[in-house]
């Protein structure tokens, strides 16, 4: 028999454990109502259903409680030979039952209105998951740009970086590029992915949906308040899954208007620059920094390879140029590395070919915009 | 009798033969994942755990026939292998159900939505724009390039017809067996081997044809895909219950069985209808319709 | 054959001599006992790879593992304790308990039941070999979704074949209990009069033999599409990477229900005895049984909310998710039924079964939340689920298996356990198990995802809780071990009946320890 006192002492151990960090944490302990009216209705949901569950169980438990209390051996009970009741038993089939429809019709509702997608949309945003960064192209603005961990942030996770990363405001969900969106716009998101499965999920939008690669999944929002509203990839999509964030900031109108023309005429420049050569300076320059955004998380800070092959000494990269632009346009079918076509510009690909092909100790003739444009 | 029990339950004391066949399994299965992996050493593996496993099962099965000849299984232990083939069978369907379930999900839902229809507009619109959905198809990337399908009514049609034929032959061969008569029992019996055999080497041709003239293949898609994976894993049953009836028909002439006792003969037919009746199936979802 | 002559002439039925009996056993004891300790085994393999996650976890930054090994560790820990712990413990009672229970012999096939059990090891030992090869062990989650398993290196052949051998001695298993239990009951064993825990194992069995083959299919599937050219996963060629879901989690949900359906079993063995009063509502718990069975083939979809099924089919599984807590229900409030106006002792065993009803109505509580499809929007894929599901399987299956290894162990080995060793085992496990799962449930809510090896900063008060928990609830689990060990080393010598209130053919035919072969006379069972 456990005694009394040792008793206690596991149970004030368990709550001293339980009491000291929980102070921090403890505004962190319930779903979101987030700034969407679906992320509303979802947490409205939310509640009932606990209030339900907790209810429900308060009167099983408080049953359970009774009989070990007072029906206890050591308090002289003596048992009764009933084991039967079909009353009983109906009446514990049917009330739950009632209980469960009385969730299952705002459910429903709920439900109905999240799936319309397509009324009135105001714009529409296409979202592509890529190992490990996401996509935004705004369908009707020509606008198209990647979004990945931010790279302090990247720098700070790896394994022995020596930065205390709870430093880091936002850990691990800050990203260079966010989403930015106006408010009170009702956006509807085409999801979908390049290579592996993956998942758009920011919590204040109240909305999770996969992007599957080779088919379209749709969503809306329409966020009422300005903000920046931070979210992760939810579904497993590989070695980076958990350093895979979503930022999307809200802004007034003017100001997406704003940003929309910046992002434009940032647009036209980069076009403007992959009409001219590029010195050996400029490519390494932007190359290092294209490198190190999309390609070292496979092929390592020094091209010394880990999921990817070493670029280093690599016979592509110390080869024929025109298969190492092909290899970059296409891919490697079959493998994790994806083709860039679609990701990077001409600048970008020829300025991270050259880096590959003149760093990391390989010596070979660098690519110009010009190439690549000609290659796609 | 080696144990007394009720209704005398004969239970075997030690054997060997689980863990011979377990190691004959282990070696196959890790000789093909490194045959699969490119260590060429896979092969050698592969064909020593496939001759262990088939040892093991010439030894194992030989065992429980000498103790079925011997009169050590009674009417129960002789329910007990019935419900086990019984339930053996029935799993066997759920392997072939999720095959079928793949062909129709790809059917009825994915493929309509890669060409636009129903949920699937922006899958098309955005993806894929230009791909219509049908049946048969390779899908929006023309996987595997252009192909042609085989006919129902050419081989197909005659390979029902053959099975169809076995199913009977093969209760012929129990209603003989049921009246004592050994020589015809293996005569019908050898008929629904020779059917079953004509059956494997119609499919093979049939593939060969398909593989190389038509440009059916595995990697056609998920026609292609569907196809050889139903009809392939079909092809391989047939194969094992053709030699099941097989051994079924020498055990015959050897005199092994009597009107009331011949479980193996029935497990083997019943193992036989089965593949008939997944057949039809194939035939209808997977070449007809 | 000469040597089988060999074998069957000897008259003497007690066991062989040596290392070889393990091996080339056909008795059902024996072999429930092979079942068992490899269970144990691979419940402590599977437990420490999943403190390396709780270790990783315990502070935010990468300090002590790679991220591809974290989702090994994550993927392995799962396959290890689904397949490795949770289901041959309960093969293992099925094996000791069901003949025992029904007055038979032994199991229906016994050659075939050594198979089932021999190839498991086998089947781990090639999972297992795959921490060492080239690309890592398997790290796409147990679930194994396409694409992103094809990523695998050389590990992805030994996953999909262990799955292949896995499902081999399931339904090998799963097909000799159905035969042992349809026909081998003693006369005047109807089906009606079995115990819970026979009929439980009944239905789980149909579940084995109807979902094992689909999951052997599922991964086939994959195989084809690494090696062979097919598409079924691929849009491209027409597939569809969600196609593999659909089967995989119309394997993965009636499996969840393999690993509750015995548990229940045994808890209608344990509640009534200790409360010394008949169970109540017996016939209703065989259909509510069967009903949680029925239902478990037409929920899968609860997995997949967000893949972007049409409403219809979302609005579907959300309902039919929704009815499975009705049958539960039923189950619980029979339990709480059976100990109103009983007369209650609190032995261990019967902590552990009080510590399952209301730990695992918990999980089913937030099984019920993740089951409105869209709030699960929300909770899909963070540490919600993750809480869900230990409830259901820790402080579920777990200790259910805990409690049956205290309440038989004395029947089995005929020596008492260290009840106060016991009772310190319970009461630690219960509180850390909260503890431990209990945090995880605010994280998810919180916007924790799962599978992830590092995490932003408002998630690390309650990481570090739970890891705290997990390290206590891990070590306890040695305590576990050393009361087994004990108890078969020795101990105080158990009655025939062991516990007052016990009934069943074991308890009332049988001596402690029972013989070799029992029932080798058939019992009446009136
Ligand atoms: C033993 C295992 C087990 C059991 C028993 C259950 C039981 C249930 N599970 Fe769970 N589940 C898992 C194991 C289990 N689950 C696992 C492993 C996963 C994750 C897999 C993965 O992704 O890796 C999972 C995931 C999972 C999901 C997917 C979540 C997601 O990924 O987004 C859902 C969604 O519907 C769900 C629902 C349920 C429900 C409704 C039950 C019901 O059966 C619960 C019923 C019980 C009760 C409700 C309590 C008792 C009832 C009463 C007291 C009556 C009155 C009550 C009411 C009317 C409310 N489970
Ligand atoms: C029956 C099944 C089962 C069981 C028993 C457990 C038991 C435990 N599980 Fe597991 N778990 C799953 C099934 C199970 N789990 C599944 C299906 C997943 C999903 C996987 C996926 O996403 O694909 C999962 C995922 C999962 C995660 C999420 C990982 C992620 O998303 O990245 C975590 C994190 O905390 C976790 C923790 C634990 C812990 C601490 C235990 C503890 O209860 C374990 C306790 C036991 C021991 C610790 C062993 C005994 C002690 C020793 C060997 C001595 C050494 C001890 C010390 C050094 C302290 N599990
Ligand atoms: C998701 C992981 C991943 C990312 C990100 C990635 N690669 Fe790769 N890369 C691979 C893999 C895997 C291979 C090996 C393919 C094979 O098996 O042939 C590879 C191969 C290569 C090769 C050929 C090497 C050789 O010698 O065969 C080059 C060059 C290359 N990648 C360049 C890049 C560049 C440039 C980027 C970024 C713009 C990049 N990769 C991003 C995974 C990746
Ligand atoms: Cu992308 Cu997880
Ligand atoms: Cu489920």
């Amino acid at each position: 028999m456990i005694t009394r006192a040792t008793n206690r002492l596991l149970v004030s151990a368990a709550l001293a454990i339980l009491a000291s960090p929980a102070m921090a944490g403890f505004d962190e302990l319930n779903l979101t109502q987030g700034v969407t009216p679906i992320s509303r209705e979802v947490y409205d949901l939310h509640m009932w259903i606990l209030w339900v569950c907790i209810i429900i169980g308060i009167i099983v438990f408080g049953a359970m409680a009774w009989s070990i209390i007072y029906h206890r051996k050591s308090k002289g009970a003596v048992p009764a030979t009933f084991h039967e009741s079909t009353k009983l038993e109906i009446l514990w089939t049917a009330v739950p039952f009632l209980i469960l429809i009385t969730i299952a019709v705002p459910a429903t509702s709920t439900l109905l209105y999240m799936s319309d997608t397509s009324t009135d949309a105001d714009m529409t945003i296409k979202v592509t998951g890529h190992q490990w960064k996401w996509q935004y192209e705004y369908m009707d603005e020509g606008i198209d740009f990647i979004s990945n961990l931010h790279p302090d942030h990247n720098n700070a996770r790896m394994k022995g970086s020596g930065t205390d990363v709870t430093t880091i405001d936002h850990y691990l969900l800050d990203v260079d590029e966010p989403l930015v969106v106006p408010v009170d716009k009702k956006i509807r998101l085409l999801l979908t992915a390049s290579d592996v499965i993956h998942a758009w999920w920011v919590p204040e939008l109240g909305q999770k949906q996969d992007a599957i690669p080779g088919y379209i999944n749709e969503m809306w929002t329409k966020i009422e308040k300005e903000g920046t509203y931070r979210g992760n990839c939810a579904e497993l999509c590989g070695k980076d899954h958990g350093f895979m964030p979503v930022v999307v900031k809200a802004v007034s109108e003017a100001d997406y208007q704003k940003w929309l023309g910046e992002k434009k005429q940032a647009a036209e420049a980069a076009a403007a620059g992959a009409d001219r050569e590029w010195t050996l300076d400029e490519l390494m320059a932007k190359g290092q920094q294209v490198y190190n955004t999309n390609c070292m998380a496979c092929h390592g800070m020094n091209g010394e390879g880990g999921v990817g092959k070493a670029i280093a000494g690599s016979p592509i990269a110390n080869g024929d140029a025109g298969a190492h632009i092909d290899l970059l346009l296409k891919g490697v079918a079959g493998t994790a590395m994806a083709g860039y076509a679609a990701i990077l510009n001409d600048v970008d690909l020829a300025a991270v070919i050259s880096y590959q092909r003149k760093g990391f100790g390989n010596d070979a003739d660098i690519v110009q915009p010009a190439d690549i444009k000609a290659a796609r | 009798m080696s144990h007394a029990s009720h209704d005398d339950y004969y239970v075997p004391h030690g054997t060997n033969w689980p863990i011979i066949g377990t190691i004959g399994l282990t070696t196959l299965f890790v000789g093909f994942s490194n045959y699969l992996n490119g260590n060429s050493i896979g092969t050698w593996f592969m064909l020593a755990g496939t001759a262990i496993v088939i040892y093991m099962l010439f030894r194992w099965f030989g065992e429980v026939i000498d103790e079925s000849l011997s009169g050590k299984y009674s009417d129960q232990v002789d329910t007990s292998f019935r419900m086990s083939m019984g339930w053996f069978i029935f799993s066997e369907v759920m392997f072939f159900a999720a095959f079928f379930g793949a062909l129709f999900y790809a059917r009825v839902l994915s493929i309509p939505w890669l060409g636009g229809e129903g949920d699937g507009v922006m899958t098309n619109a955005v993806l894929w724009s230009g791909f219509e959905a049908a049946w048969p198809t390779n899908g929006p990337g023309e996987v595997g390039g252009d192909f042609q399908i085989v006919g129902a009514w050419g081989i197909p049609a005659i390979n029902t017809l053959i099975l169809l034929t076995s199913g009977v032959t093969v209760t012929f061969a129990h209603w003989a067996l049921k009246q004592g008569n050994n020589s015809k029992t293996t005569m019908w019996l050898a008929a629904t081997v020779a059917l079953g055999f004509i059956f494997v080497g119609l499919q093979a041709y049939e593939y060969q044809h398909a593989w190389s003239d038509l440009n059916l293949t595995m990697g056609s898609g998920i026609y292609g895909s569907t196809f050889y994976m139903l009809t392939g894993f079909h092809g391989l049953h047939v194969t094992i219950g053709a030699i099941m009836l097989f051994v079924m028909m020498l055990r015959s002439a050897k005199g092994h069985f009597s009107p009331h006792n011949h479980f193996a003969f029935e497990a083997a037919a019943w193992y036989w209808h089965f593949v008939d009746v997944v057949w039809l199936g194939l035939f209808i979802f997977v070449y007809w319709l | 054959m000469s040597e089988h002559v060999a074998t069957h002439d000897d008259h003497d039925h007690g066991p062989e001599k040596g290392l070889m009996r393990w091996v080339r056993t056909t008795n059902h004891k024996d072999i429930g006992t092979l079942y068992l300790l490899f269970s144990l085994l691979m419940f402590l393999i599977g437990g420490a790879m999943a403190m390396v996650i709780r270790l990783e976890l315990f502070q935010p930054g990468m300090q002590f593992v790679d991220p591809q090994f974290f989702n090994s560790m994550t993927t392995m820990h799962a396959l290890i304790m689904v397949f490795g712990a949770v289901m041959p413990a309960f093969v293992g009672l099925a094996n000791w308990l069901v003949p025992m229970m029904i007055g038979a012999p032994d199991m229906a096939l016994p050659r075939m039941n050594n198979w089932s059990f021999w190839i498991l090891p086998f089947g781990f030992a090639m999972l297992l070999s795959t921490l060492f090869m080239e690309g890592g062990a398997p790290a796409a989650g147990w679930t194994m979704y396409p694409p992103l398993v094809l990523q695998t290196q050389d590990a992805f052949p030994f996953l999909i074949f262990t799955v292949h051998i896995l499902g081999l001695s399931s339904i090998m298993g799963a097909i000799n209990i159905v035969a042992t239990i349809l026909n081998m009951r003693a006369p005047g064993m109807s089906l009606m009069k079995m115990p819970l825990f026979v009929w439980t194992w009944f239905i789980t069995a149909y579940l084995l033999i109807a979902v094992m083959p689909v999951f052997a299919g599922a991964v086939t599937m994959l195989l084809t599409d690494q090696y062979f050219g097919t598409s079924f996963f691929d849009a491209a060629g027409g597939g569809d990477p969600v196609l593999f879901q659909h089967v995989f989690w119309f394997f993965g949900h009636p499996e969840v229900y393999i690993m509750i359906l015995p548990a229940f079993g045994i808890v209608s063995a344990i509640v009534p005895t200790f409360a010394r009063k008949p169970l109540f509502g017996y016939s209703s718990m065989v259909y509510a049984t069967a009903s949680i069975a029925f239902l478990s083939f037409i929920v899968w979809a609860h997995h997949m909310f967000t893949v972007g099924m049409p409403v219809a089919g979302e609005l579907f599984f959300m309902y039919a998710t929704m009815l499975i807590a009705v049958p539960t229900g039923v189950k619980v409030f029979n339990w709480v039924s059976t100990m109103w106006r009983g007369s209650m002792t609190f032995e261990t065993p019967m902590l552990f079964a009080l510590g399952f009803i209301i730990l695992f109505t918990i999980g089913g509580f937030s099984g019920l939340m993740l089951a409105i499809t869209p709030v699960d929007f929300q909770y899909h894929d963070t540490y919600f689920v993750v809480a869900h599901f230990h409830y259901v399987l820790v402080s579920g299956a777990i200790f259910s298996i805990m409690a049956a290894a205290y309440y038989w162990l004395p029947k089995w080995t005929g020596n008492m356990y260290d009840e106060r060793l016991g009772k310190i085992h319970f009461w630690l496990s219960t509180i850390f198990v909260n503890v431990l799962f209990f945090p995880q449930h605010f994280l998810g809510l919180a916007g924790m995802p799962r599978r992830i090896p590092d995490y932003s900063l408002q998630f690390a008060d309650w990481n570090m809780v739970s890891s705290i928990g997990g390290f206590a609830f891990g070590l306890t689990q040695l305590l576990f071990c050393y009361i087994v060990y004990k108890t078969i080393k020795g101990g105080q010598k158990a009655t025939d009946r062991v516990w007052e209130g016990a009934t069943g053919l074991e308890f009332e035919k049988l001596s402690s320890p029972p013989p070799y072969h029992s029932f080798t006379e058939a019992p009446q069972v009136k």
